[in-house]
């Protein structure tokens, strides 16, 4: 028997009288390899293992997270949970009897075609260089950064019902970054995976062309340096799939999470545009506008069996032809709200408490090729890369930059411009989507840094899609 | 873990070390409770008990680095430390020598201990909801005790301690309709938290009459400290530290080539004096007291953590490239007279999201959020819906910079993604003749 299995053993022995609990125990191993301009930064290994229990005891509901997994520790993190459900049964928000039992059964290991291990440290650094090497191309380039890191995460949920719950997710994440400055204008540029993370093992360095990228990155960061700002303008507005990702994150993701709509993240993350009354009837988009929570793309973030309530996961169209079906929320907000939802509740870590996550949320394909959406262009913008990312608290009002944009006219990609910003309103912007590529043309990306919840947590987030084109957009470039 | 147990697992670490090898361990320990609130009820509570090690591994002029959870159980804990340097030794074997390997090799000390008597956390819970009666209060409370230590084979030996709370949240009339606000400290005083309530319900009355919609332009602004804070928070980011500024990234590119300026009135330090935070690195330097980082509008010091030192031949003066103790310099404006001084304009209280709209220019957009007022006349009128704001920091800190208050407000941070924050700011608030409102 393992560590996590002996662990979970041992806190079955010792469980607290109580109406239901739930034992999630976490096991982590990462690493981080870094060359900067020449120098391998120093290696870090990580190792992480700690437990989560939850315990439902009369109307109330309380947690207790440790890293001591005795018998001693154990108990000790279950009484803090049982006092915690007594404050709770006093002044609850609601009834801890609400808090979903699960008695699921599963299990999930992502495929990892080419172990971490498979390579070795040495060879992993003289990839590094000599992807490092690549971008010094130019005395403009004044940083160059190539990385490579590695995280495994196992996951075992057990419960009082007898749920069992097993996941393994790995990821292989490299990156590449340019820096090129002239004067007081400097520009970056990234690549080579850095925001294309996904599920697997090394496969994901040849997948994302960690090295065969260099070249482009550095002389794509130096282009910048001296063409023109992005025109201040209204215009058509391509978004590649690197930039879709986080127009979906952040103005169709976080405002149909449930939480948000039940108001608990109203003093820090915020609350949302959305409604409970909106679900079934609001138009969020055009009729090209199909968004789904999608635990089975393979590859993806977030692929999953269950989320850490122990619910099993399943597709869902959130967003179906335009209009708003369901909110991501996992069974205990579905059950607050009386609302349908996801299985998306989740935690980042051992040390904190599952909440409505958006795990994988993707836009399905339209039809197409990105040449066919610009061509359907007059006079235009296409942008690439996110670089800034700001929305209001109920996440509306947004204003986002890139670090690429091409000019589009009549039809053709024109001249390269630097800076390239647009800004609106959620609830109008995906009204004016009018083209979504093929399936051709998806992607499934995701981010690595999805911050919410108090105490605070940051999650990777799964995101497949295509590119978009939306008309009448506000666009700018740099300058005060 | 305590003081006396971790340097006992340090040492029990050092006597296996071979050859010239030294090994730095650091420590960061919590233990916390966490009670989410929404509707002024407990929406979800808990405890956390961590402890996690980290080891540098140094041997010649290689180095490699390594973390990982600690049980309390002095053996088990020695078994995993010494699995990981083991991994670390047979690591360092594969590293190329590191040029930028630096590490304090005298002997240093340190104690600091931050802490009163803290209440128990459900009998506070308990005493905030019944404070709060019949307001619709959404928030977070986090206390418990923080530990940090460092031992290396050398002799470093460093202590931080702190037990501290930190309230922080905010009272809804509807929407997106609220004011927001903040308790921290080391003692708990009811009559602190009875009084923020009472001016948190005073803004709810003016919450309540219709909100004034402005169009996008320019307008007269006075920003509270909770305010300037975000923007101090975008200057953090690569505004102070060393390589940022070497290899010109900062956003503070033109102030220093001369290009632009901050008004002379601006001085901003890091100011280690305050005391809330370890005055040691991971490297065994002791951080200065103080060090100023913009001096009269100018670029002055910057933030050197150690291996930024080596690369670039600086002193260490930092743990790290960002400020754990900012302050803004307070300037000549009573905060009694500010409604007066803004006469008709928006009274921002938080602003919130920013991000880089153009670094190069020091641009910065975000919203407001919270209490944002329209003023005229030196009288609050009206809440304004939610702004988005997109402008130069050289025009707010410096052309158009009116004021700075002779007051300054102490903002701990509530963030707890790595654990729970201990970095604050010492601010003032800000008049400026203009501020740009974009959407």
């Amino acid at each position: 028997m393992d560590l996590l299995e002996q662990t979970a053993a041992r806190f079955a022995a010792l469980a607290p009288a109580c109406d239901y609990w739930t034992l999630r125990l976490v096991e982590e191993a990462s690493e981080h390899l870094e060359v900067r301009q020449g120098v391998v930064e120093p290696s870090a290994l990580g190792e992480s293992l700690g437990a989560m229990i939850t315990v439902v005891a009369g109307a109330g509901v309380g947690y207790g997270a440790t890293s001591d997994l005795s018998a001693a520790g154990l108990r000790a993190a279950a009484q803090a949970a049982l006092g915690w459900a007594a404050a709770h049964a006093q002044c609850g928000l609601f009834d801890g009897a609400l808090y979903p039992r699960s008695d699921l059964r599963a299990q999930y290991r992502c495929a990892v075609a080419e172990p971490w291990d498979s390579l070795g440290l040495a060879d992993k650094l003289a990839l590094l260089q000599d992807a490092n090497a690549a971008l010094e191309i130019d005395e403009r380039i004044v940083d160059w950064s190539a990385w490579l890191a590695w995280r495994r995460v196992r996951q075992l949920l057990v419960t009082s019902d007898g749920g069992r719950v097993e996941q393994v997710w790995e990821f292989v994440s490299p990156g590449l970054a340019a820096v090129a400055n002239s004067g007081s204008q400097t520009q970056h540029r990234h690549g080579g995976g850095a925001d294309w993370p996904a599920q697997g093992g090394l496969e994901r360095i040849a997948a994302v062309g960690l090295l065969a990228e260099a070249p482009r990155v550095a002389a794509e960061a130096i282009a910048l340096l001296t063409v023109p700002e992005c025109p201040r303008d209204t215009r058509d507005l391509i978004l590649t799939p690197s930039q879709m990702v986080l127009q979906i994150h952040e103005s169709i993701g976080h405002p149909l999470e449930l939480d948000r709509i039940l108001g608990d993240e109203r003093n820090y993350a915020g609350t949302s545009f959305v409604t409970s009354a909106m679900f079934g009837t609001y138009r969020y988009g055009s009729e090209l506008l199909n968004v789904t929570f999608d635990p089975g793309v393979p590859g993806e973030l977030v692929s999953a069996a269950a989320d850490d309530e122990g619910t099993a996961t399943s597709r869902e169209y959130l967003i179906r032809n335009g209009v708003l079906e369901r909110p991501l929320g996992g069974r205990l907000s579905q059950l607050r709200s009386g609302l349908p939802g996801t299985a998306n509740a989740r935690a980042c870590a051992w040390d904190r408490p599952p909440i409505d996550r958006m795990a994988n949320l993707n836009l399905e394909p339209g039809e197409g090729s990105l040449d066919d959406l610009i061509a359907r262009v007059e006079r235009g913008v296409l942008m690439d890369t996110n670089r800034s990312w700001s929305i209001d608290d109920s996440r509306n009002k947004f204003q986002f930059g890139c670090e690429w944009g091409r000019l589009i006219e009549d039809g053709t990609l024109k001249g390269l411009v630097r800076n390239p910003g647009y800004r609106g309103i959620s609830a109008e912007f995906w009204r004016s989507l009018d083209g979504v590529g093929g399936a051709d043309t998806r992607e499934v990306r995701g981010v690595q840094n999805c911050g919410k919840g108090e105490p605070n947590q940051a999650v990777y987030v799964g995101h497949a899609t295509p590119p978009g084109l939306f008309r009448a957009v506000d666009v700018f470039g740099g300058g005060e | 873990m305590n003081q006396e147990t971790f340097y006992l697992l340090a040492e029990r670490l050092f006597e296996g070390l071979q050859g010239a090898e030294t090994l730095f361990c650091g420590l960061g320990w919590e233990s916390s409770d966490f009670v989410r609130l929404n509707h002024n009820r407990i929406r979800q509570a808990g405890a956390v008990r961590s402890a996690a090690l980290g080891l540098d591994l140094i041997d010649g002029a290689r180095q490699a680095q390594a973390s990982c959870d600690l049980c309390g159980d002095l053996d088990e804990d020695l078994a995993r430390a010494r699995h990981l340097l083991g991994r670390l030794r047979e690591r360092l074997a594969q590293v190329p020598p590191d040029p930028y390997l630096n590490f304090s090799t005298t002997a240093t000390h340190s104690e600091r201990w931050v802490a009163e008597d803290l209440p128990d956390a459900r009998a506070v819970v308990a005493e905030v909801t019944a404070a709060a009666a019949g307001l619709d209060l959404v928030g977070i409370w986090a206390s418990g005790e923080i530990r940090e230590g460092l031992a290396s084979s050398i002799g470093h030996r460093h202590w931080y301690g702190g037990r501290s709370f930190n309230l922080d949240w905010s009272c809804y009339l509807e929407t997106d309709k609220a004011v927001k606000a903040g308790y921290s400290g080391l003692t708990w005083e009811p009559a602190v938290l009875a009084a923020k309530l009472a001016e948190q319900r005073r803004g709810l009355e003016v919450m309540a009459r219709p909100a004034r919609v402005i169009e996008p332009g320019r307008y007269r602004a006075y920003l509270a400290p909770a305010a300037v804070a975000e923007l101090m928070n975008m200057l953090a980011w690569g505004g102070f530290d060393l390589k940022s500024h070497r290899t010109r990234q900062t956003p503070l590119l033109k102030l220093i080539r001369g290009e632009r300026a901050f008004d002379p009135r601006v001085s901003i330090h890091e100011e280690q004096d305050r005391g809330l935070t370890p005055g040691f690195t991971g490297e065994g330097f002791i951080t200065p007291d103080r060090v100023t980082l913009i001096a009269a509008g100018r670029v002055a010091d910057c933030l050197v953590d150690a291996r930024d030192a080596k690369e670039f031949g600086e002193p260490v003066n930092a743990a790290g490239g960002s400020p754990g103790s900012l302050g803004l310099d307070a300037g000549e404006l009573a905060a009694a007279q500010v409604a007066a001084r803004l006469d008709t304009g928006l009274w921002i209280g938080n602003l919130w999201y920013c991000n880089w709209s153009d670094p190069n220019d020091c641009r910065v957009t975000g919203m407001t959020r919270f209490g944002t007022w329209w003023v005229e006349h030196g009288e609050i009128v009206a809440q304004v819906k939610v702004m988005r704001f997109d402008d130069s920091l050289y025009h707010l800190l410096g052309d158009r910079l009116e004021g700075l208050t002779c007051e300054r407000e102490l903002l701990m941070d509530p963030g707890t993604y790595e654990g729970r924050s201990t970095e604050s700011a010492l601010l003032p608030g800000v008049l400026v003749s203009g501020i740009e409102l974009a959407l």
